[in-house]
């Protein structure tokens, strides 16, 4: 797919909680294996901490970037599977403590771990059919996993801003294309009113995971006549720090293509929010006139795929914000017990 | 409903914006906004958006704080001259307690205050804490 007119980023943020746990804690925590775990460690957000506060941050770090007033952007879309209200949009509040526009569109993306990537599209298309000239699109998670399952030793949490405009030479990255591939998969899912999501264990990789990344990526490839010695960069989705290297290796991108933007292993999988914090990674490490290749997947299941080519106003507003490295480097390790607090697994 | 449902919506924006009252009489800046200059007793106000980042002036630690706080205890709360030279009171947070020092730079970004029980709404605002950057 491709817009009418083309269309760039004006600015990222990215947003990781400061605490962390270790794999290995929460392992002796469940009497667990200590070794052969999919991540180091996750980041959990404090106890005042939500998707919006997660959204703010990583949309204030974005504004920062992006240079602009905030009351010219006319769209907060936030993809999440952990938002703070069931009713109540996130994108109203955001337009609100942000200083927004009022005349904006607000709203929420559900499409598990792709929610992110989602919103991108719906900013694109409205900012590339010209019906906007700024739109805000937000991925950003709490993951959730049933103390115990496998999923805990991943559900991570972090958010990324990313507010697209028309390309200018104040971009710092355009869009070259991109495809979105879906099918009825049941990998992952979680029923309404229900606190955790099942998943279909073994089941998630070959039909879910491979499946669609493979199919959105080889089609990109395919449609643009691209190949993937193009891309300087490649952002898989990251339920762990093996999926995202074994895909690169089918869809031929090498590690040291993907490790600039494999966060993982550091923060867990943040859901909507690890693909894009993934790529605002990599672009604050990429340079001008470089290609990335983002994939994202969401259970249920479905891949975007997007082709975006760095642009040189980078250099000059990649220090515009605090930068997803800064975040990492911010950390404080917590016992598994101030996790079950924090998370509520444990109420005084 | 909620009694404190029109509470919210009058101040959502002052609390996570910081927006206070700057007087066109004497230009002294007020948090939280007011409709009467405390100052000069001018009704001519105007909204200002404060800035975010400042120093600590003052701090005092809250051990045993009311019921809605609970879950954060024990938390600071913060005197913080803010770059424009107005003081106002915050929460402080993302930090430990014995790492709190007079004179440190602090930055505000959003954060829940309160919720209220399972079903109601939550609270968000200002809160402080070290300048990451």
């Amino acid at each position: 797919m491709k817009p009418l007119r083309e269309v760039g980023i004006l600015g990222f943020g990215g947003y990781i909680p400061m605490y962390r746990i270790k794999d290995e804690e929460i392992a002796c925590a469940w009497n667990a294996p200590t070794s052969g775990l999919p991540v180091v460690e996750k980041a959990v957000p404090g106890p005042d901490e939500d998707v919006f506060t997660m959204s703010y941050e990583a949309a204030k770090n974005a504004i920062a970037r992006a240079k602009i007033s905030p009351n010219l952007i006319r769209a907060a879309f936030v993809g999440t599977e952990s938002k703070p209200y069931a009713v109540k949009p996130t994108g109203s509040m955001l337009v609100t403590s942000l200083g927004l526009d009022n005349r904006s569109l607000a709203a929420e993306y559900e499409f598990a771990c792709k929610a992110g990537t989602e919103a991108f599209q719906s900013a694109i298309a409205l900012v590339g059919s010209g019906m906007l000239e700024y739109a805000m699109a937000i991925g950003a998670d709490i993951a959730q996993g049933r103390p115990g399952d496998e999923l805990e030793f991943t559900s991570g949490a972090g958010a990324a801003a990313f507010i697209f405009s028309k390309k200018s030479e104040e971009t710092v990255a355009f869009l070259e294309y991109s495809v979105s591939y879906v099918s009825d998969t049941p990998d992952f899912w979680r029923r309404q009113g229900q606190k955790y999501p099942q998943h279909a264990g073994r089941f998630t990789g070959e039909p879910a995971y491979f499946n669609h990344i493979i199919s959105s990526v080889r089609t990109l490839l395919e449609e643009t006549g691209l190949k993937p010695s193009d891309f300087s960069y490649a952002v898989f989705h990251q339920p762990n720090t093996k999926f995202p290297l074994r895909v690169g290796e089918l869809l031929g991108f090498s590690p040291e293509k993907i490790k600039p933007g494999l966060l993982s292993p550091m923060i867990g999988n943040a859901y909507a929010g690890i693909v894009p914090l993934g790529l605002s990674a990599v672009l604050e490490n990429a340079k001008p006139n470089e290609r990335i290749l983002v994939a994202s997947f969401g259970s249920g299941a479905g891949s975007d795929a997007f082709s975006f080519v760095t642009q040189e106003a980078l250099e000059e507003k990649k220090n515009l914000a605090p930068s997803v490295s800064d975040y990492l480097r911010r950390k404080k390790y917590i016992t598994y017990a101030t996790y079950a607090l924090y998370k509520n697994k444990i109420v005084r | 409903m909620s009694e404190s449902v029109p509470r919210y919506w009058r101040e959502n924006k002052v609390r996570e914006r910081l927006i206070g009252s700057k007087c066109e009489n004497c230009g002294k800046i007020t948090f939280p906004p007011r409709k009467v200059c405390p100052y000069c007793k001018s009704k001519k106000l105007t909204e200002v958006e404060l800035p975010k980042e400042g120093k600590l002036l003052s701090y005092s630690i809250v051990r045993k704080p009311p019921a809605e706080f609970e879950k954060y205890a024990p938390y600071a709360i913060g005197i913080i001259a803010l770059e424009n030279g107005v003081n106002i009171i915050s929460q402080l947070t993302d930090v430990d307690l014995k790492d709190i020092k007079i004179g440190m730079a602090l930055e505000g970004i959003v954060r829940k205050y309160r919720e209220e029980g399972e079903e109601g709404l939550i609270h968000y605002g200002i809160k402080f804490r070290p300048k990451l950057k």
